[in-house]
């Protein structure tokens, strides 16, 4: 069954978590000495497949893994390191402290006797760096060292272990235009040495200048394998999106009002420049683009969380300062964050409590709050939107992701919003809740709110926003029409950071829209 | 799968019956356990003494409850006492009547505000961790009560004075209706007020404190001149047990607090706690050093049990957070 020229083969692996298929009968092989990108949206399973390679996750029973025509079940990641399959992560966390060459050897240092070898490890550490072409010193501490540098040693790291497959995971996310040069400099030199490479990515640029051959997941399921001098970027689109359309959720329409909230060039250097939109009565705004190009701190701006550092805000044409998110409370802006554990929930307390924080002052007779008043109000919103907890008093802690998403819902509609801003609003929840929590929005646009929606999921936003702004590395690459949104268009703008502007344009003007989204 | 939601409830109910009440059968199980040990370990007079001596310390485990909660902690308690007692005692000296009295716990409560005032604004605006700011304060505040009494203890002679910490009314002592009072308020504060559900929801979770609109810095320096205050109270409550104020008083005293506190299931991550329950673990070492004492267990041996049993307590609140 297996191939002599493959690294890697898997075969029909799958792998389930509570309600959700995450990969289904995935087939991937990996030609030896080959850079082999691999693309789909997020949540398409990427991650999942690249966890199971590395011993973090085990497959569902049925699939199989060949690893240089080996059986390969990693339990942990030293099997797979064992083996010869290294990781370089999105996100390298060295240990800032240690020199570069501790981290280096971090976990197998080097010793004479029972002291560590610290001369030889430098030496060991130079000679590497300087075989691929790496300029750092290796005495550095890592606290000194640029995010692009960490990479390559990370890279260098993996060479080390005599890695036979590497997966370096979206490399160039945090990387200026230069240091992507250099990243792809010593990717082409490790290929060289007969390394084969795993190389996740977004971009359609990267793909095409490094890759040998592409393959393709999305929800879960192989698509395919192309070699990257066979196929157009068009086609290449095509495959990441082509999902059937009436998968989509079908909205009615909602008659759209005045103008609510107005953005005039809103900046916070580093993060975001010169953002412009407004936002109407009834209407839902869909701000899509990659992940790291602005767009949660463009709406963390609007809240007050992060504030922007110029710009303007107008509500109701008036213009307004919001420096806190208290300044925004008060103008009646809710906000359901992108990471429900990070900065949503309050894990420890009870749903009510959860639900009622942001304004306390309605459950308060003379001066003390009343938990049955609390509890009532939380009660008629457990209903409402049909949260499933066993009572209001329960510790959110034990609900399901979908209803402690409607449970933060909640807590921003107790305040009666007039605009209502929703980052990744139905990330990690399964799709009877999804379908619910879509349901919602389009009732809340009905009510004349207006809705702000960040999402990364293409189809979310194409099925609920009335108009797309796409953003790429900070900027704002336009705003479009739903009747002129494709996932195509949009996945080109946002792609916008490495493809040139021409390009853009000529796009524009490409037939390429798929019947059925308007 | 529905018994087995029912079964996983039953365990979930069971588990938070126990966190919620466990110290309090502890308790119960210490305080009869050593009433048949020790004959008049359960007389009125007895159970007076104790409560009397858990007061002063009791009052400041509050305070720190309410740092904990936020995740924090008051490291500054034992010193404040000290400062606050040397303060009272000088201003009451001599004075005769209740004017002075009134105004030496006031000025004891002013100065333990002002530590906490200190404490509060360089944790929430300076982004210090608690745990040093109040360190700091914990060796300032020892160093000014040395200065302000020349090193030396000072006499608190005001009958007026001395008579809330010596005198009682109908047999229940002076310092512990005080201790009573300030356990009701602080705990209708923490529970049922907006100041004490933006305690918790800073302790548990600050981002989304923040994003809900709380002023996270204003609640914590309030938090820490609370604190500081009831610090300060405790100090003239001494000093006025004591007949005099002295630079060494609270020695150590922080630690009893933060044992109390933790011993009551305040979970040093934060978000978790009740004033109730510190004064559970307040009552647990007030019982424990009373019995120990009467039972002539060797004061040596009494500090080993001590950290056992804080060192048992975090264990506990550690594993709970584990499970869950």
């Amino acid at each position: 069954m297996t191939n002599s020229d493959s690294i890697l083969e898997m075969i029909n692996v799958s792998k389930t978590f509570p309600g959700v298929k995450a990969l289904d009968k995935v087939n991937l092989t990996i030609r030896k000495g080959s850079i082999h990108a691999l693309m789909g949206e997020n949540g398409a399973g990427k991650s999942t497949l690249m966890k199971i390679l590395y011993g973090l996750y085990s497959p569902d029973e049925g699939g199989e893994i060949f690893f240089d025509g080996k059986p390969f079940t990693p339990k942990a990641p030293i099997d797979a390191i064992r083996t010869g399959l290294a990781m370089v992560p999105q996100e390298i966390s060295p240990s800032a402290n240690l020199s570069v060459a501790a981290n280096f050897f971090l976990g197998r240092e080097l010793r004479r006797g029972f002291l560590m070898d610290h001369q030889a490890m430098n030496q060991e550490t130079a000679k590497v760096l300087e075989e691929l072409g790496i300029p750092m010193k290796v005495e550095t501490l890592m606290q000194d060292v640029s995010v692009a540098k960490a990479q390559l040693l990370a890279i260098a790291t993996a060479v080390s272990y005599d890695a036979k497959l590497i997966i370096m995971d979206e490399p160039t996310t945090a990387l200026t235009e230069s240091e992507v040069r250099h990243l792809y400099q010593i990717v082409r030199k490790v290929q060289q040495r007969g390394i084969s490479i795993i190389y996740i990515s977004h971009k359609l640029g990267e793909v095409f200048e490094l890759a040998d051959e592409v393959s393709v997941i999305r929800d879960g399921e192989y698509i395919g394998t192309k070699k990257t001098s066979e196929i157009t970027k068009e086609a290449l689109i095509n495959m990441m999106v082509g999902r059937e359309m009436d998968e989509m959720f079908v909205r009615e329409k909602v008659e759209i009002g005045d103008s609510l909230l107005k953005v005039n060039n809103l900046s916070l250097p580093g993060k975001f420049e010169d953002i412009s939109f407004d936002v109407k009565k009834g209407e839902v705004f869909g701000i899509a683009g990659l992940v790291g190009a602005g767009r949660s701190e463009v709406v963390e701006a609007i809240f007050g969380y992060k504030p922007a550092q110029s710009g303007d805000i107008y509500i109701h044409g008036k213009r307004i300062e919001i420096y806190k998110p208290m300044d925004a409370i008060k103008q009646r802006i809710g906000f359901v964050t992108e990471d429900r554990k990070l900065t949503g929930l309050m894990l420890n307390m009870s749903v009510t409590d959860n639900m009622v924080m942001p304004e306390l002052t309605p459950y308060v007779k003379s001066g003390l709050i009343s938990d049955e008043l609390a509890s009532n109000v939380a009660k008629t919103m457990k209903q409402q939107l049909r949260i499933k907890t066993p009572t209001v008093g329960t510790i959110i802690d034990n609900l399901s992701g979908g209803n402690q998403q409607k449970v933060l819902i909640a807590r921003w509609l107790l305040l009666e919003p007039e605009i209502l801003i929703l980052d990744e609003p139905t990330k990690g929840i399964d799709v009877g809740a999804k379908a619910e929590i879509y349901k919602l929005i389009v009732e809340l646009a009905k009510l004349g709110k207006a809705i702000i929606i960040v999402s990364s999921e293409m189809l979310e936003l194409l099925s609920l926003s009335d108009r797309i702004m796409v953003m790429a590395e900070g900027k704002e690459m336009g705003v479009v029409d739903r009747a002129e949104a494709t996932q195509e268009l949009i996945l080109e703008m946002a792609a916008g950071g490495d493809v040139p502007t021409e390009h853009a344009i000529e796009i524009d003007t490409t037939e390429l829209s798929i019947e059925g989204v308007a | 799968m529905d018994s087995l939601a029912s079964n996983k409830f039953n365990k979930a109910n069971y588990t938070e019956f126990l966190n919620k009440y466990g110290m309090l059968i502890i308790l119960v199980l210490l305080f009869i356990s050593l009433s048949f040990k020790i004959e008049g370990f359960a007389s009125i007079r007895n159970v007076l003494s104790i409560l009397e001596q858990v007061s002063m310390f009791g009052i400041i485990a509050i305070g720190v409850t309410f740092a904990i909660v936020t995740g924090g902690i008051d490291l500054s308690g034992g010193s404040v006492v000290a400062l606050a007692s040397v303060v009272g005692a000088t201003l009451v000296t001599g004075s005769e009547g209740y004017g002075m009295t009134i105004v030496a716990f006031g000025a004891a409560l002013f100065v333990g505000s002002i530590c906490g005032l200190i404490n509060g604004t360089i944790t929430a605006y300076g982004r210090i961790p608690p745990f040093i700011a109040t360190l700091g304060m914990m060796t300032m505040a020892r160093g000014m009560a040395q200065l302000f009494s020349d090193g030396r203890p000072v006499d608190a002679s005001s009958d007026a004075f001395t008579s809330i910490g010596d005198g009682s009314v109908f047999g229940i002592p002076g310092l512990v209706i005080i201790y009573v009072l300030v356990a009701v308020v602080c705990h209708v504060m923490m529970s049922r007020m907006k100041f004490g559900r933006h305690v918790f929801a800073i302790g548990g979770n600050v981002k989304t404190a923040r994003i809900c609109g709380v002023n996270v810095e204003v609640t914590l320096v309030k938090v820490y001149v609370l604190a500081g205050a009831l610090a300060g109270l405790a100090g003239a409550m001494l000093a006025s047990r004591a007949y005099a104020g002295n630079p060494t008083f609270g020695n150590m005293w922080e630690l009893d607090a933060i044992a109390a506190a933790v011993i009551g299931g305040t979970s040093l991550a934060g978000g978790v706690g009740s004033v109730a329950m510190c004064i559970v673990g307040a009552l647990i070492i007030g019982v424990m050093n009373k019995g120990l004492n009467m039972l002539g267990v060797d004061p040596y041996w009494q500090q080993i049990i001590k950290g056992m049993i804080i060192i048992s307590a975090v264990l506990l609140d550690a594993q709970k957070r584990k499970k869950a």
